[in-house]
């Protein structure tokens, strides 16, 4: 399945992290842009858990933008989740 | 009963250590209408990973007139959280059709034994007026509570610190509570800063017989326990009673006297009652009396 809008889902606050879909076109792949208050740390299981979310919403072309906030492993797969369904309409929230 | 916002991950993810005897997963007022869909998804992850240790955790769904009711459940249900809680009930024919579809959920997922109970809410003048058929509707309702800011508001009358707005309806639903066997809790306290105004409220609700009372910040939780927790005298005072009535049941007498004042069954009760809240178990005592 391929994103159709622009959606988000999460916050800037402490525990939570902000997550952006932007549609690509097709067969461009994934690009996934994170920045963490615990980058150094974190950065590949924070992208190991979004590719999960990814790979099991057969996302496969999406641009997507991860502003952590030293969010747990469910909160991150929470967020993705939620913008994901939000960009392909299945459920509506902010934008 | 502590209440968390569905969508706050930082809040649910500390609510175990919280000391609070239960949390409460807020889907409902806690959670603005364009987040709902969010705020369920991250109560199910955080149901299947967090670790809330001894605290009982309540799940609060949408009503199901709402458009979010149905989907809270198709999520929370099959997770079986320790209960969970159906806002605004009015009549018996809520609790049915609410129930009608938590067991086609349980039946579709393969759940044969169903440990979650379920609380009912009541918070409009109709809740109040059918509260006793409520309560009685289902077996798996081991809970009712007030909702005193909605309930004011269906009422048109504005909360006022001394809760006599309320009373009429608290007194009522605590008296349909125990009429079935079930835990009646009490409201919320809005005022975090007004820690005397909250002991005095517990205090009231505690003497006209709500078992608990809902809280929404962790600094509340120490007022209500404190007014809720036995003192060492009265706990002291119940293990007596107790002791004194094993040792007379087995001899096969059924009323005897402790410092002269008569002890019968309301008053065994009574200890009853305070030993279960001290976390103090029967039957223990029952073995160091036959000891």
């Amino acid at each position: 399945m391929t994103p159709k809008f622009k959606a988000q889902a999460g916050t800037f606050e402490s525990s939570d992290i902000m997550v952006l879909i932007e549609p690509v076109t097709e067969e461009t792949g994934r690009q996934i842009d994170i920045s963490s208050t615990v980058m150094l740390q974190f950065e590949n299981d924070i992208k190991t858990t979004i590719n999960q979310v990814l790979d099991e919403l057969d996302i496969q072309d999406v641009h997507l933008i991860a502003k952590d906030k030293g969010a747990l492993t469910p909160t991150i797969k929470a967020r993705v989740e939620a913008a994901v369904k939000r960009s392909l309409g299945i459920q509506e929230g902010t934008m | 009963m502590l209440y968390i916002p569905g969508n706050n991950p930082a809040m649910i993810q500390q609510s175990g250590v919280y000391g609070c005897d239960a949390v409460l997963l807020d889907l409902e007022d806690a959670v603005a209408l364009n987040q709902k869909d969010a705020a369920r998804i991250l109560v199910r992850n955080m149901l299947q990973t967090v670790e809330f240790y001894d605290t009982e955790v309540c799940v609060r769904v949408n009503n199901m007139h709402t458009p979010f009711g149905l989907a809270d459940l198709e999520e929370i249900v099959p997770l079986q959280p320790d209960n969970i809680r159906f806002p605004k009930t009015e009549t018996v024919q809520d609790v049915k059709d609410f129930m009608k579809e938590v067991r086609r959920i349980e039946k579709k997922h393969g759940i044969k034994n169903p440990t979650m109970t379920i609380h009912v809410m009541i918070e409009t003048a109709k809740g109040v007026a059918n509260v006793y058929d409520i309560a009685n509707a289902d077996s798996r309702i081991d809970a009712i509570t007030i909702g005193g800011q909605d309930l004011t508001a269906d009422m048109g009358i504005v909360k006022t610190p001394d809760g006599v707005g309320i009373d009429y309806a608290r007194k009522r639903i605590v008296m349909a509570g125990k009429a079935y066997g079930l835990d009646v809790l009490d409201t919320v306290f809005a005022d975090v800063n007004d820690e005397e105004g909250l002991r005095e409220e517990t205090e009231y609700i505690k003497k006209i017989g709500f078992a608990g009372k809902a809280l929404i910040n962790p600094r509340q939780v120490d007022v209500v326990h404190e007014v809720f927790n036995p003192t060492e005298n009265e706990v002291r005072k119940a293990y007596r009673v107790y002791s004194e009535f094993i040792r007379n049941k087995n001899a096969g007498i059924g009323v005897f006297a402790i410092d002269g004042k008569m002890v019968d069954a309301p008053v065994v009760q009574r200890a009853i009652t305070v030993l279960e809240y001290a976390n103090i178990d029967l039957k223990e005592i029952e073995k160091s009396v036959a000891s």
